[in-house]
Order: structure tokens, then C-alpha cells, then sequence
């Protein structure tokens, strides 16, 4: 079966890259999935995008991505992100706290991280 | 001349107490030269991949936008220098305060109003001494430099760029903002552990590095918003990690300076040290001469008296 090679960088540091059978995130024109052989595309992310990648034989990983733009391509799918935390470095209390803030940005990160704990929709 | 032994001593001591201070500098320096470079590696596939994703834009993407096109008659250019908070590190700050003077009077030469931003106090002190008109200044950032202190300097840089398009001269146009209309940034590339040299790189109107590769026949892409409105959100970010980029070298330049500065400063004090205590080596077995002298010569003087 066909594989999409993902890699996800943030300004700090490489997340995570590897090899991935689904990908699932939000655009700005609305909820993404991507399937190996997807045709060529740059996309916007939503400030508080959550990304799913589905494996074989592994886990689904979830990572709240903060200021994101997605780009597929013949050799595979990068995300670039501002900021991005892991499901499992989230901390959900903390998330929660910045999803109230009035600060829209803080929110807006707060929200990504609720939704990569599959709190939020 | 023979010093006194006691203030011989009193030099070995604060000798070493000197040396003892600039030995641990040394030592913390040399951890955070690993951990910088650490980071600037680290921050490495991001550039590249914001890089490609602008290539792959800008064959779509009509490149007019203000970071792109240079302008008809600049007449401010701002210059972004960026220094360390503390001393200690050489010719780190001279290095980059000496090319900053040398690109600012140059600016001079083509008429341009220099327009100064600052990183570290080591500018601002020396900008500040000079009666210079600092437009904005950070402080506290330089040795650990975070992606957020650098979209802050990027974001009131690509502002003061932006509301420098309707400029004319000295009036500030429409909007009344009196903006820029170039941005330089004056930095300390790190190369390796030895070497590291001051370096200005204008960083708008930019030169995007596109990646030159043969792809064979052009990917047409599909674009979620519009390719243009994509572009100009990209490029600001582009911005920014080039000021990120810039500060996270320059900070590891800065731990490297201060390691070989501190580095000599510990080699002098142990010649110091060992001129020193050759000096009193000397001075005391003078003494003690002597006093043999005194007393063989007091013995022999009564000897003589008796008999």
C-alpha cells in the first residue's frame, strides 16, 4: 500500500517525520484529509489546527500546530509550524486555561492543543 | 626593582581570584557554545522548507509584493545591529558595532537617513553614548534568543517597512508613519569555533534564495487560500526566521568569543601567576641571605670582641 512521507518542522525544531497511510487537518477553506497520490497543494492553516496522522500497525498522532501551512508534493507532505506540542507534552489544564484567554492568539493555541487531546472538535 | 614580598603575595592572590572568575566564564561559555550550535542546527530544516515552499509559490504568485520590490528612491534605510548584553567576549561587539558604523556611513554616501534598531545593550550603550537616535532597542535576548523575540523585532521591522511605501522624503505620506524603505541587519555569522565575523545582510526588499533545482516539467499546484494571499502571509514568517536565524548565530558567535576571550584571560593570569612567584621565590631567599649574612656577621664581630 501506497505511503505519504510526512515531515513536520517547527521554527525550533524538527517534530516528527516519518511515514504516514492518512493525514488530517483543517485549512483555512476547511477540513483536510490527505491520501497518498494527493495532487499537488500549499494550504493555510487555521490558527488553532490540530493534525492527525494515521499510521500502520501505530497509533494515531495528534499535534496542536500553531501557525501552520501545509504543502503536498510528489515526495510527500511538510508542515511548517510556528510552534507544535504532541498530544502526549500537552498539558491539558494549562490548554484549557489559554482556550478562556482573551488574548485571540493564546486562545487560539489553547483550543489546538484541547483538540489534539480530543477535547474539542 | 624588588617589590616587598608581602606585596608580591598580595598580586599572586588576586592573580589567582582573577583567574578563577575567568576560568568558570570559560567553562560556562564553552557549554552554551554546544547548546547554541545545537539550536542553529535545529532551526536549519525550517528555513529550508519555508524556503521550497516560496519557490513553489513564487512561479505562481505575481512578486509584487512590498518585501519584494525594491523601491524607486529610498531615502531611510533601517539598520538592524544586533550585540550581546555583556562584555567579556572579545572583539565580539567592536567587530559588528565597527561594520555597523562602516554600512551606516556608507548609507550616508547615498543619501539615505539611517534608521537604527538595536539588539543588546552593548549597541544601545554605545549608539546612546554616541547621541544617536535609536528607534527601538531589546535588551536581554541576545544570549538565549527565543522565535518569539524574533518575530517582535520582525513584526515592527516589516511595520516600519510597510509604512515606509508611501514616504516622500521626510514627510511621512498617507498614513503618517514615518517608515523605512530598506532594512539591514548587522550580525556575527558563527562559522565554526574559531572563527566568527561580523556580517550586513539587507534583508528587505528581499532576495528570496529560491532552491534552483531541475524538476523537469513544472508541478502545477492547487492553493488553499489564492496563491497571492499565501505569499504575503509567508513572507513576513520569512522575515522573521532570517532575523531568527541571524540572532541564534550571533549568539552562539557570542559564547564562542567570550570562551577564546576568556580563554587568554585564564593563560595571562597563570603566566602572571608564575612571573610572580619566581619574583618572591627570590625575594624570600634574599631575605634569608641576608639575615644569615647578619648573623654570621654579628657572631664573628662578638667573637672578635671576647678574644
Amino acid at each position: 500500500m501506497a505511503e505519504l512521507d510526512v515531515t513536520i518542522v517547527a521554527v525550533e525544531r524538527k517534530i516528527w517525520s516519518g511515514k504516514a497511510t492518512f493525514l488530517f487537518t483543517r485549512t483555512t477553506s476547511g477540513d483536510i484529509g490527505i491520501l497518498p497520490r494527493h495532487i499537488p497543494l500549499v494550504a493555510k492553516l487555521v490558527d488553532d489546527a490540530m493534525v492527525r496522522v494515521e499510521r500502520e500497525g501505530e497509533e494515531d498522532l495528534r499535534i496542536a500546530v500553531d501557525g501552520g501551512y501545509l504543502s503536498v508534493t510528489e515526495a510527500g507532505v511538510t508542515i511548517l509550524a510556528e510552534s507544535a506540542e504532541f498530544e502526549s507534552e500537552i498539558n491539558a489544564d494549562l490548554a484549557r486555561a489559554d482556550a478562556g484567554s482573551e488574548d485571540p492568539s493564546t486562545a487560539a493555541r489553547g483550543r489546538a492543543r484541547l483538540r489534539a487531546l480530543g477535547q474539542l472538535d | 626593582m624588588a617589590a616587598t614580598l608581602r606585596e608580591l603575595r598580595g598580586r599572586i592572590r588576586s592573580a589567582e581570584s582573577i583567574k578563577k572568575i575567568t576560568k568558570a566564564q570559560e567553562l560556562i561559555a564553552t557549554s552554551r557554545i554546544a547548546k547554541a550550535q545545537a539550536r542553529v542546527q535545529a532551526a536549519r530544516p525550517y528555513s529550508v522548507e519555508i524556503t521550497n515552499m516560496l519557490t513553489d509559490l513564487a512561479s505562481e504568485a505575481a512578486l509584487d509584493h512590498p518585501l519584494l520590490v525594491p523601491r524607486e528612491n529610498p531615502k531611510r534605510a533601517g539598520v538592524l545591529v544586533v550585540t550581546s548584553d555583556r562584555g567579556l567576549c572579545g572583539g565580539y561587539n567592536a567587530n559588528v558595532l565597527r561594520l555597523a558604523e562602516e554600512l551606516i556611513s556608507l548609507l550616508r554616501q547615498e543619501g539615505k537617513t539611517p534608521v537604527i534598531y538595536v539588539i543588546g545593550r552593548k549597541a544601545l550603550g554605545y549608539f546612546s553614548f554616541r547621541n544617536w537616535a535609536i528607534t527601538r532597542s531589546w535588551v536581554g535576548i541576545s544570549e538565549r534568543p527565543t522565535y518569539e523575540n524574533a518575530q517582535e523585532v520582525a513584526d515592527s521591522l516589516v511595520e516600519a517597512f510597510v509604512a515606509g511605501a508611501d514616504d516622500d522624503g521626510d514627510d511621512p505620506g498617507a498614513d503618517g508613519i514615518l517608515g523605512v524603505d530598506e532594512l539591514h541587519i548587522v550580525f556575527t555569522e558563527f562559522r565554526s569555533m574559531l572563527s566568527q565575523t561580523a556580517d550586513a545582510r539587507r534583508i528587505a526588499p528581499m532576495e528570496v534564495e529560491y532552491v534552483e533545482e531541475d524538476h523537469g516539467p513544472a508541478t502545477l499546484f492547487s492553493f488553499e487560500p489564492d496563491a497571492n494571499t499565501l505569499f504575503e502571509s509567508l513572507l513576513p514568517r520569512y522575515v522573521a526566521t532570517r532575523i531568527f536565524s541571524a540572532l541564534l548565530e550571533s549568539a552562539a558567535s557570542e559564547s564562542a568569543s567570550r570562551r577564546r576571550a576568556m580563554k587568554a584571560a585564564t593563560d595571562n593570569a597563570d603566566d602572571l601567576i608564575k612571573a610572580l612567584t619566581l619574583m618572591s621565590n627570590r625575594e624570600r631567599q634574599a631575605q634569608i641571605t641576608q639575615e644569615i649574612s647578619e648573623i654570621v656577621g654579628g657572631a664573628n664581630a662578638l667573637a672578635d670582641a671576647v678574644r
